[in-house]
């Protein structure tokens, strides 16, 4: 157990020693401080006025913060991928990588280890990005439900994305391969929600099967257990490949 | 030859390796000794690099059983692993890191306890002489000081046997001298296996030497009588094996 922090932190400290984690968090977090005040401005000069002759009118939770998160949601899609090409596919580049198999470790350690590092970023980046929402508590009333519920699923969505980026990086020789490969089946599995809700092909099978339709429930404020459980096995699948990939190297070589 | 048991750090018996049909190393044997130093010694692709792969559990054999220091490598590799310390070919260590960030995060991977994490890094630091440069990054070190970080990282955990692979590789003159004395001084204690292409180095630090040629051990025995090691080196790879080389039964 112990070992296994000493790699996530050892990996969350690094990835904070090059420059790729700030610039990362810096661009992502101008971009969506950009999106938030639009959708601020909107709703204030646009929406807001019409709310007031609404019963139950649409609040700033409903609109402006889940079009946040959402759109973090979509923007995570490209950046992900760049975090966690490094995690075995630099390591192999590097020939790192024997120093942490021929330690007294096992591959379920290291796997664990490099996935909670990567862990780590993701909550620091959903915890940078909801002060943008929080900030709008000094002036107004949040829907603190809603709010926790988005960033939720936040989280679950990006750990889905460090599970499958993560296995994708065991495969690799090389991190662009990785980074290439994680995008396109994070991208793959969109345009399999989109496909599902299309008006031709609309199936339900590819909505579930589709991490993102699982997300925007969330950001509509529901918590389903069932959706929870989506993101629990599709990490766990993903870290179990990981795993076995790992072990297999010691027989193939 | 005959076998001191108690002494016995490495037992390896009938290792091999195959690659698809390839066949990398073919039913070899490797023992070690307390207080040895073994040269792996043999030309490009004869099977030191797998072996070594093997003995330190970065690769399963195809065939064969591996003890370590009395623990077999295969059924609790996580307990035979803690008596080795292995530096592979490329030293593999963090360019991002400092050399004193870098040894503690291995000794916490070498489940060395946090109290004497702090001296298992100063006295693996003394012996390979990086006092000096443990607040600068390895990026920026020489190749030779990265080398010394690698040996370091291997000896961190006070294991029993250490493996080296061409340890003096790229190095100067100089270094190499100095590594090569730290190799005698630590073989007192640990058991040492290296594997190199420079003859004169097996002589200069080694008890014995294991020379392979095309995955076979083809010679293995103290240096004591050897008079030229090169003579019997380019005598046993240049016959191939179309007939069986005299030192192979001491195996």
């Amino acid at each position: 157990m112990s070992a296994m922090w000493a790699i996530a932190i050892t990996e969350f400290r690094r990835m904070f020693l090059s420059p790729l984690a700030w610039s990362i968090l810096a661009v992502v977090q101008f971009i969506l401080a950009w999106i938030f005040l639009l959708g601020l401005q909107e709703y204030m000069t646009q929406i807001q006025p019409l709310t007031t002759t609404m019963e139950d009118p649409p609040g700033i939770s409903d609109l402006v913060v889940s079009a946040l998160y959402l759109w973090a949601g979509i923007i995570m899609l490209a950046v992900m991928p760049l975090m966690t090409m490094r995690q075995f596919a630099e390591e192999r580049m590097n020939q790192t990588l024997p120093l942490l198999t021929s330690s007294p470790l096992s591959s379920t350690q290291i796997v664990l280890g490099k996935y909670v590092g990567l862990l780590l970023f993701v909550l620091v980046m959903v915890g940078l990005l909801s002060l943008m929402p929080l900030s709008l508590a000094l002036g107004t009333q949040l829907d603190w439900g809603m709010l926790a519920s988005a960033a939720l699923g936040l989280v679950l969505l990006l750990a889905s994305f460090a599970a499958a980026g993560l296995f994708l990086s065991s495969l690799a020789r090389q991190p662009v391969i990785a980074a290439v490969t994680t995008f396109g089946l994070l991208l793959f599995l969109v345009v399999l929600y989109i496909s599902g809700k299309s008006q031709v092909t609309g199936s339900e099978v590819f909505v579930y099967l589709s991490h993102f339709g699982h997300f925007l429930s969330f950001l509509e404020g529901m918590f389903d257990s069932s959706d929870l459980l989506y993101y629990l096995l599709f990490i766990g699948g993903f870290l179990i490949l990981t795993i076995r990939k790992l072990d297999n190297d010691r027989l193939q070589g | 030859m005959m076998m001191d048991n108690q002494n016995v750090l490495v037992a390896a018996t009938g290792l091999s390796r195959y690659y698809s049909n390839h066949c990398a190393v073919d039913r070899i044997d490797v023992h070690l000794h307390k207080g040895e130093v073994l040269g792996l010694l043999g030309p490009n692709g004869a099977g030191k690099s797998t072996t070594m792969q093997m003995l330190t559990g970065n690769l399963a054999p195809s065939v064969g059983e591996i003890q370590i220091n009395g623990i077999d490598l295969l059924d609790e590799p996580h307990k035979a692993k803690q008596q080795i310390g292995y530096l592979p070919e490329q030293p593999p260590v963090y360019r991002d890191l400092t050399v004193d960030e870098y040894l503690y995060y291995c000794a916490r991977l070498r489940n060395v306890a946090a109290s004497q994490r702090k001296e298992a890094v100063e006295r693996a630091s003394e012996r390979c002489g990086l006092q000096e440069v443990g607040k600068r990054l390895i990026g920026n070190l020489s190749k030779g000081f990265r080398q010394r970080v690698g040996i370091a990282q291997a000896i961190l955990h006070n294991p029993a046997v250490v493996i080296l692979d061409e340890p003096t590789v790229g190095l100067d003159p100089i270094q190499i001298r100095e590594i090569r004395r730290l190799i005698r001084e630590l073989g007192q204690e640990h058991g040492i296996i290296l594997s190199t292409h420079i003859l004169p180095e097996v002589q200069a630090v080694c008890d014995r030497v294991q020379i392979l040629n095309r995955g076979k051990t083809v010679f293995n025995d103290s240096l004591q009588g050897v008079e030229s090691l090169e003579q019997v080196f380019f005598d046993l790879i240049f016959r191939e094996a179309d007939h069986v080389p005299a030192g192979e039964e001491v195996a």
